[in-house]
């Protein structure tokens, strides 16, 4: 279901904590790609972002990614996924496999996450929470 | 936007507006047949209400607590009766009130009937007759404006979620129409099919004196004449056994006596049957296939109430149980006649048995005898529990009758309100319960008379009394579960820790009771009141029959288990039993199997509930360990303020409620065990929360919302 939903979705509301102010939580969209085995979640951003100074001070970041339709039956049909994880700008040889799987989901967004003021951020995921029917949740931790 | 239309504004475009039933009177009336005079409230109507005030949110919401696969009938029944409660609550609004009363005011007529009139429930493929509901005999605009949500609320009746495939029940896009009609009171009616299902040669008439409605829901037995589909030659005549006849009353209907005459007249003369047979075959002939037709005679005059194609498809397939749920929704007089079979007949009959084999001193029989008492019990227990289907479980359904009663007439904020009327004090367990709560007060001012029960030699005057009544009465505390044998320490125990904690009254008193059911009642004048009285005196004896019987079923059951348990203690071999000897058994011993949990993925192999929903049972807040309870053995380490966690509440199983801080349970439903009992002592209580014994693990500590249904881990 975790999957489904990561997959099938192009946006998450990205939540990160702003430092300058005693840790106000702060939150926005951004166009996201998970890895295969779910352990990472991969998004682009200028670094001259509100959003990249946040992580950059601090890198534990939540995000919920979800499927309503903005209907009433949104409150039986819909299901959210909340992500707790820590962030970190993706460098190195790995840097080209994580572009590619953010641009095979987002095509359009080439020029974006190609330009030289772009990082590439992965989030490592430490606990998936899922909510469905409303109030019915559980949660999903990798294995130790 | 049409709220409303007449039968002459009716064209084939609005088939869907207003229903099949509304259809096909509008083809009739526009093709000179009599129809009443009728009004359609359009499914745009229902569309405008459940959008404008939320109810569309709500009913998804209510619907979508969990997977309808999950959900036992049981549940189904509390979901429409809490959808039937929040239409019936919900007022119209403004607008639409306004146009439906500017509308049907000034046609309004004195008396009126207000029929379902559901899009594409009369479709030839499917015919799902009676699901919905119907109203005759409504007075005054302000009756039919409510009987009309009633109408609405019963596209989400129990019955209809059953065959929510059938039916195409979506909550984006089902809607309702209502018709409103002029009551016909007519002196003699029927139904006419003219097409026998068993001989396409045939056409069949039903006929009963007095109204319709006796007929159709299966009040009244109809005379019944089978005919040549071709001639009109009455082929066969046969007489119903004819006492009653459905009149309408001040408000709705009645039943009355038949004269003598009509004891002995057939409704229908000769020539009237041949008026039916030409209507069916005109009928036939306008809509192009034979046709299913309501008719009565007021006058003389021959009136059609409704025509829908034939169908046979509503017929279950082998192992559908549906029909066999919608046999549970009896009409008033026949709960009547089924609580005097159960309370005079069967009862008794059961409890004599359990008395006889109790009698019986298992140790001198031979190993022979011994086998063959076995067997005996065996089939004797299988009868009781057929019994038990059959006859108990269906006059529960008087609770219900009850409810709705009450909810009509009170309106009240909980939909369960009325349970508070039906004296859960009187029940069996209740009142174990507190001959246990006696012994523990006991304990609790001289704690050495414990080691008394601990040894089962009571000599202490202030807790001999108590002592033998519970010998007498409940002496087999454990035997509703899975053994026979009184443990003294293990009973010693439970006390030992009912003494500890500070103890929990029932919630309600029987004077409490008693001054409640005092302000219901003095709502009603006259007859009315004599008839709501027995209303809750029916629902007050399917809600401790509803209890009692598994402890007298218990009984039974006891006795097979005790004679096997004589066998095992002669170091005989089970497996010399005939095979469904040995199966009953195992069924009645082996503890249910915990759902399948779910498992993990991919490496992310920790998962884990941290929030299940259920359905609010017993409001209040409670905070404890997990004691998940697979067999009954772990009753007796229970320790105050644990929250109970099981598949079932069976009453053997309910003396550890006052002990419990809350209760979760697998199996859902307001009216089951569990939830009774916790109501009873006012304990949270949350139920229908499905593999709730695999996800919740002993000693994981567990929060019980009772208020919204949820039950939160760690």
């Amino acid at each position: 279901m975790v999957q489904e939903l990561l997959s099938g979705q192009r946006l998450a509301v990205l939540a990160t904590l702003m430092s300058d102010q005693h840790g106000r939580p702060y939150s926005n969209l951004i166009a996201f790609a998970a890895t295969e085995d779910l352990k990472e979640i991969i998004f682009a951003t200028s670094r001259a972002t509100r959003k990249f100074r946040n992580l950059a001070a601090d890198p534990r970041v939540s995000l919920l990614v979800d499927n309503r339709s903005n209907q009433e039956t949104d409150f039986g049909e819909a299901s959210a996924v909340t992500v707790l994880g820590t962030a970190g700008e993706v460098s190195g040889p790995e840097r080209e496999a994580r572009l590619q799987l953010f641009l095979t989901k987002h095509p359009y967004l080439e020029e974006f996450a190609t330009a030289p003021t772009c990082a590439l951020i992965r989030v490592q995921v430490e606990k998936y929470i899922m909510v469905t029917r409303f109030q019915e949740v559980r949660e999903i931790s990798p294995a130790p | 936007m049409s709220y409303v239309l007449s039968l002459e504004d009716i064209r084939p475009r609005h088939r869907r507006l207003v229903g099949g039933k509304g259809f096909s009177l509008a083809v009739m009336a526009q093709n000179g047949l009599n129809v009443p005079t009728t009004l359609a409230v359009t499914t745009r109507a229902y569309e405008r209400f459940v959008a404008a005030t939320g109810l569309k949110g709500r009913i998804q919401l209510e619907l979508r607590r969990k997977d309808f696969k999950d959900l036992r009938w049981e549940e189904m029944w509390d979901a429409s009766l809490r959808l039937r409660h929040l239409f019936l609550n919900t007022p119209l609004p403004a607008d639409l009130g306004a146009v439906l009363k500017d509308a049907l005011g000034p046609l309004l007529p004195e008396r009126c009937v207000v029929r379902s009139s559901a899009p594409g429930e009369d479709s030839p493929q499917a015919s799902f007759a009676g699901l919905h509901a119907s109203f005759v005999n409504v007075v005054g605009l302000d009756a039919v404006l409510e009987h009309i949500k009633l109408v609405w609320a019963s596209l989400w009746s129990d019955a209809a979620l059953l065959y929510r495939r059938e039916l195409g029940l979506e909550v984006r896009k089902s809607a309702m129409a209502v018709l409103i009609q002029e009551m016909v009171a007519g002196d003699k009616s029927g139904v006419v099919f003219g097409e026998n299902p068993q001989d396409p040669g045939q056409m069949v008439i039903e006929a009963v004196y007095g109204l319709n409605q006796g007929l159709v829901d299966g009040t009244v037995e109809p005379d019944r004449w089978l005919l040549d589909r071709e001639t009109g030659r009455i082929l066969e005549y046969r007489a119903a056994p004819k006492r009653e006849i459905l009149l309408p009353g001040e408000e709705g209907v009645r039943l009355a006596g038949l004269s003598p005459e009509q004891l002995h007249t057939p409704p229908l003369t000769a020539a009237e049957v041949l008026q039916v047979f030409h209507l069916a075959r005109r009928g036939e002939a306008l809509f192009g296939a034979p046709q299913d037709m309501e008719w009565t005679f007021a006058g003389g005059r021959l009136v059609v109430l409704q025509s829908r194609p034939i169908t046979t498809a509503a017929r279950g397939r082998e192992g559908d149980q549906r029909p066999w749920y919608l046999s549970l929704r009896r009409s008033f007089g026949n709960l009547k006649a089924l609580r005097r079979k159960v309370e005079e007949e069967l009862l008794p009959a059961m409890d004599r048995e359990a008395g006889r084999l109790a009698a019986l001193d298992l140790t001198a029989l031979s190993d022979a005898g011994l086998q063959e008492e076995i067997v005996l019990r065996s089939t004797s227990y299988r009868r009781w529990h057929k019994v038990y289907w059959d006859d108990f479980i269906p006059l529960a359904h008087g609770i219900r009758l009850f409810g709705m009663v009450y909810n009509d007439a009170v309106k009240p904020e909980d939909p369960y309100e009325f349970l508070n009327l039906l004296g859960a004090a009187g029940l069996l367990s209740v009142r174990r319960n507190r001959l246990l709560l006696d012994m523990a007060a006991r304990v609790r001012e001289r704690p050495e008379v414990l080691e008394e029960i601990r040894t089962g030699r009571v000599t202490d005057p202030g807790l001999q009394p108590v002592w033998q009544a519970f010998l007498r009465e409940f002496g087999d505390l454990a035997c509703g579960t899975s053994t026979c044998t009184l443990d003294p320490e293990a009973l010693a125990n439970l006390i030992r820790e009912m003494a500890a904690t500070p103890s929990r009254g029932e919630r309600l008193t029987e004077t409490e009771v008693e001054s409640l059911t005092e302000r219901f009642l003095s709502r009603f004048g006259g007859p009315k009141r004599a008839e709501m009285a027995e209303y809750l005196d029916l629902g007050r004896a399917s809600f401790r029959l509803r209890d009692d019987d598994n402890l007298h079923l218990g009984k039974i059951k006891a006795q097979f288990l005790k004679a096997v348990e004589e066998y095992q203690r002669r170091g005989r071999d089970l497996r010399a039993l005939p095979p469904e000897v040995q199966a009953l058994w195992r069924e009645l011993t082996e503890p249910p199997r915990p759902g399948q949990g779910e498992t993990g993925w991919q490496g992310f192999s920790r998962f884990r509930a941290r929030q299940l929903v259920g359905q609010p049972a017993s409001p209040g807040l409670a905070r404890g360990p997990a004691r998940v309870v697979r067999e009954a053995s772990e009753l007796f380490h229970f320790r105050a303020g644990d929250v109970l966690v099981c598949d079932a509440v069976d009453p053997g199983m309910t003396f550890v409620a006052p002990l419990a801080g809350g209760i979760v349970e697998r199996r859902g439903g307001m009216l089951i065990h569990g939830s009774i009992i916790a109501r009873e002592y006012g304990i949270p209580c949350v139920t229908g929360v499905p593999q709730a014994t695999s996800l919740i693990h002993p000693g994981d500590p567990v929060t019980v919302d009772g208020y919204l249904g949820i039950v939160i881990i760690g």
